[in-house]
């Protein structure tokens, strides 16, 4: 039976493990600079840190996962976004429902 | 110290009912061990069923399990219909409200978790590789661990009747009523250890069937052609997957306020008891639709094979219910409209609750349509499956009439609310277990089922459920609401009598059930299903011998087209004589499921009971029996080609088909195979 | 017709193996998949909850960020380290792939020194999770996060006794796959904590 030894793609070679590595370190320190030094605006660092939390996850997914949408890494990528619209579904209607209801009771 | 909070005092012997019941099943179950010692059957257990990683066979035990569950589920609901009938004009009826609302909250459970769960589970395991030409799942053996998960669960909620108490909650076990400070007794963690271990199993089931229908289909036979209850079967898993980490997550958060001290839901320090209901909810809407969604599946296969036609819009079947699951995310709040999250919240979820109707409506156009023009063969699962579409379709009704939040406020916790959601499981997803029972019982077992005690038991059910549960909608209009012990209000009484005697129209059903196999069983030999199949199915489950050779497949087939069967009897190429047979690789039973559900039921009772010596002991039980299967390496086998060729030469034979001039004279043509006659 | 084994008969080929490989990880993702909507339950608890204090403390009062920091420079660490560990078990090359999972481990070990120590003064000030909701769902969400790390460690640590005694099997080869995808799952999931919690907290 065949035995193509497949996979390259999903291996990763030293060099990306270094790259994400690189990029997680300052996509890491830049929003911690920005609330430990309190020099934005409240509304800027929330944007700040989430939107750096967001890019370095998907750093993460593509440079140590090795996340793909070729004909092999679809299946997993598909999977992992169908699963990240359930949790923002569920996140953002839970914080929506709970909020609306403490402060319709003036928690 | 040594058995924490288990005293002598947990045993109800003072309670004669309860002790009632625990002698009775007793009773049978030392028949049952009695009879087993008697025709020496205990190796033959062991070997063939406790310990096999066979798909078929673990499909089997769930559904007894589930048969059994049944049996103790209606009794709960017997009890209720009996005291709501007696309790009235001051009476307090037979069972005191400490009793009482233990009954009520175990009918909950014990039908959703354990009696509609394992029997779409078995089903799901019985047809599914089947239907899509696999040999077995993914994971044989993490499949046999499901159901021993199962069987603990289980094993943990009966115990609770004869040591201890189970909840008093309701089956959704709110907080704070659930917390420590209102249920100080073992009850609610009976509840939630039984609820997180069977969630562990149905888990890795879901993820082992979404693997198998990926990795394991029959050549040529792409997504969309699957047949359409695998379709459906594969939507509630990913309902499954994405939704029972929910109820983990909210199960374990309140074992954390109770055990613990936590303040997740507690009414003081900050707790919130309404994120509960929200995670519940998040879980339970999903988990409505994991029940149902495999019940539409078996009356599409049901439908489409008795009309003699193909399903009308197999698309857009698989479409619709991925529309339904995927807006099955978007719609939980409609389970707690009161709770006070406010007009916007509440217009949002009313309108997506309504949506779903949409998608729900187009499946039930397509059966209509499949039937119309059909030649319509009135057995048994066609009875269940049009009897479903009267009786869901009025449930469906008055769902989208409770989705109107100003009605809800009305409604919410009324029995009209009690009648609309039995009226959709029971239409829903039990008449489609039960036509799929009936549906499949001959590949499982080689014989029929008796045709007669099967239409009276629809009719009974039938019948049955219109007086358990439309008098129920009427009183939801006069304001009585959901579990109350007794009740004070003469106009209510009528449609409570009426109600009782649905219940027993439905016992009368169940029993029908029962003597049917009995019959059936004594009977079978008159009634064989000699080749496979019976109904003149679609699909290639149909194609097997009945029941299944233990590896499915000789040779592996080829697909082509939808209904992947009928296209084979349409070439001529069912029944094909191979010309030589290869090895099978098949994995071996294994006894390490049964062993971590022993140690799981051993945890779960230690935690429940605060014997933390034993819980660790559990835990170490379980880890070790783990190490133990990934450091086993003995795991699987071959069938060699001489046992194959045994075992399909005496299926061939059966069938009536000469296989030694089969083989020298057309070698290389296909030969059609008999078709069968159909049977009304 | 026994299913029971009585002739175990000759060992999977390569073939098989792989097949079974693929399927075993692909299983595995789908369990990852499931232990997202785990934690994202979690933080839905926190989202909720992290501003019911009651007596207790704010987490701008507990929140130490520079000991954060080191505690995700730990687990960043990890997080490459493991993947030059899977880059010398594709090579074949056993003694690299022992050394590397050992520095993984030393590195996780770091992490959870670091949390443990965390939470020990934290309840030992006073600031345990039966004081308030807040504390409740950031020890809920937080500790759930290093039982995951946890178990982590101890499945390396039988891989690593694996690895040594049987050497780079193919089935040494899956395990070590999904063990991969569960390290580096957990250092995603730490991306949303320090975010959520921490920095989110201090601000």
């Amino acid at each position: 039976m065949s035995q193509a030894h497949e996979h390259a793609a999903d291996h990763g070679s030293v060099k990306s493990y270094l790259t994400g590595f690189v990029l997680a370190i300052i996509l890491t320190a830049i929003p911690f600079w920005m609330v430990m030094s309190g020099g934005f605006t409240k509304q800027a660092t929330v944007i700040g840190i989430f939107g750096f939390a967001i890019v370095q996850i998907i750093v993460h997914l593509k440079y140590f996962l090795h996340l793909n949408f070729t004909k092999e890494g679809k299946l997993n990528s598909f999977s992992f976004l169908f699963t990240a619209m359930i949790i923002v579904m569920l996140v953002g209607l839970s914080v929506w429902i709970i909020s609306t209801a403490d402060a319709l009771m003036l928690r | 110290m040594l058995l924490g909070k288990l005293t002598l005092d947990a045993i109800p012997y003072k309670e004669p009912i309860i002790v009632a019941a625990l002698s009775g099943a007793g009773l049978m179950g030392l028949l049952v061990m009695a009879l087993i010692t008697k025709f020496g059957k205990w190796g033959y257990l062991w070997k063939e069923w406790l310990t096999s990683v066979d798909h078929k066979k673990i499909g089997v035990m769930y559904i007894a399990v589930a048969m059994i569950m049944l049996l103790r589920g209606f009794a709960d609901a017997l009890m209720m219909r009996a005291q709501l009938a007696k309790a009235t004009d001051g009476h307090l009826g037979v069972f005191p409200p400490e009793h009482y609302d233990q009954i009520f909250t175990a009918h909950g459970v014990i039908m959703i978790i354990f009696m509609a769960m394992p029997f779409m589970t078995g089903l799901m395991n019985i047809v599914v590789p089947l239907q899509i030409g696999a040999r077995d799942v993914a994971f044989p053996f993490l499949n046999s661990l499901s159901f021993w998960l199962l069987v603990s669960a289980v094993i943990l909620v009966n115990l609770s009747l004869g040591v201890g108490n189970f909840a008093r909650t309701g089956w959704v076990a709110y907080p704070p009523l659930s917390e420590l400070g209102f249920s100080p007794d073992v009850g609610v963690d009976y509840y939630t250890w039984a609820l997180q271990i069977s969630g562990i199993g149905t888990t890795l089931t879901a993820i082992n069937f979404l693997v198998t229908i990926i990795k394991m289909r029959a050549p040529g036979m792409k997504l969309m052609q699957m047949p359409i209850f695998t379709w459906t079967c594969t939507w509630a898993n990913v309902l499954i997957v994405a939704s029972f980490p929910i109820l983990t997550g909210a199960l374990a958060m309140l074992s954390l306020d109770r055990y613990l001290d936590f303040h997740f839901f507690t009414a003081e320090a900050g707790g919130n008891a309404m994120m509960y209901l929200n995670l519940f909810w998040a879980w339970g809407h999903p988990e409505v639709y994991i029940l149902v969604l495999p019940a539409f599946g078996i009356f599409s296969e049901v439908i489409s094979t008795f009309s003699g036609k193909r399903l009308f819009g197999h698309t857009s079947m698989i479409i619709a219910s991925g529309v339904i699951s995927v807006l099955g995310f978007m719609v939980w709040l409609h389970h707690f409209f009161t709770m006070g999250s406010g007009a916007d919240v509440n217009a949002f979820f009313g309108i997506a609750t309504m949506v779903i109707s949409v998608p729900t409506g187009v499946k039930l156009f397509n059966w209509l349509f499949t039937m119309y023009q059909g030649r319509i063969r009135f057995t048994p699962p066609v009875l269940w499956t049009m009897g479903f579409m009267v009786t869901f379709s009025i449930g469906g009704m008055t769902g989208v009439l409770m989705a109107v939040p100003g009605a809800d406020f009305v409604l919410h916790n009324s029995l009209f609310l009690i009648a609309h959601f039995h009226n959709t499981i029971i239409g829903g997803a039990v008449f489609g277990y039960l036509a799929g029972f009936s549906y499949w019982f001959p590949k499982a077992f080689g014989f029929k089922l008796n045709e007669k005690l099967g239409k009276a038991a629809f009719w009974f059910w039938q019948t049955g459920f219109m007086f358990a549960f439309i008098p129920l909608y009427i009183l939801g209009f006069l304001g009585m609401t959901r579990r109350l012990n007794h009740t004070d209000n003469a106009a209510w009484d009528p449609w409570l009598y009426l109600a009782c005697v649905g219940a027993l129209l439905i016992a009368c059903g169940i029993g029908c059930q029962l003597l049917q196999l009995y019959v059936s069983i004594r009977d079978r030999k008159q009634n064989l299903d000699v080749t496979g199949d019976p109904w003149n199915g679609h699909t290639l489950e149909w194609s097997t011998s009945s029941p299944p050779p233990f590896y499915n497949f000789a040779t592996v087939p080829h697909v082509h087209d939808i209904d992947a069967f009928t296209d084979m009897k349409e070439k001529g190429e069912a029944y094909k004589v191979p010309h030589k047979y290869a090895p099978i690789h098949m994995p071996s039973n294994t006894a390490t499921g049964v062993y971590i559900g022993g140690f799981t039921t051993l945890l779960g009772f230690a935690l429940i009971w605060h014997i933390w010596w034993l819980a660790i002991v559990g835990l170490v039980g379980i880890i070790g029996a783990m190490l133990a299967r990934a450091y086993d390496n003995n795991l699987d086998y071959y069938v060699q080609p001489d046992e194959v060729e045994t075992i399909e030469r005496a299926h061939f034979e059966q069938m009536g088909i000469d296989v030694d001039n089969y083989a020298e004279r057309d070698a290389d043509k296909p030969r059609r195979g008999s078709r069968p006659t159909t049977t009304a | 017709m026994s299913t029971y084994v009585e002739h175990a008969h000759d060992a999977h080929d390569d073939h098989e193996h792989h097949d079974s490989g693929s399927q075993t990880v692909l299983g595995f993702w789908f369990y990852l998949m499931t232990d997202c909507i785990l934690f994202a339950t979690a933080f839905a608890a926190y989202a909720v909850l992290y501003r019911n204090i009651a007596t207790g403390v704010s987490g701008k009062e507990i929140f130490e960020l520079p000991y954060v920091l080191g505690e995700t420079a730990a687990l960043l660490l990890s997080s490459i380290t493991y993947g030059f560990a899977m880059i010398a078990g594709h090579k074949g090359n056993k003694s690299a792939v022992l050394g590397w999972l050992a520095v993984t481990f030393a590195c996780g070990a770091v992490f959870i020194g670091m949390e443990v120590n965390e939470f020990h003064h934290l309840i030992a000030e006073g600031h345990g999770p039966n004081v308030s909701a807040f504390l409740s769902s950031f020890f809920g969400l937080v500790g759930l996060h290093g039982l995951h790390v946890t178990a982590g460690l101890l499945w390396m640590a039988v891989m690593m006794f694996e690895v040594a005694k049987t050497g780079l099997t193919g089935r040494a080869m899956t395990r070590l796959n999904c063990l991969s995808l569960f390290w580096h799952f957990l250092d995603i999931v730490w991306i949303c904590v320090f975010t959520v919690v921490y920095l989110k907290g201090a601000m």
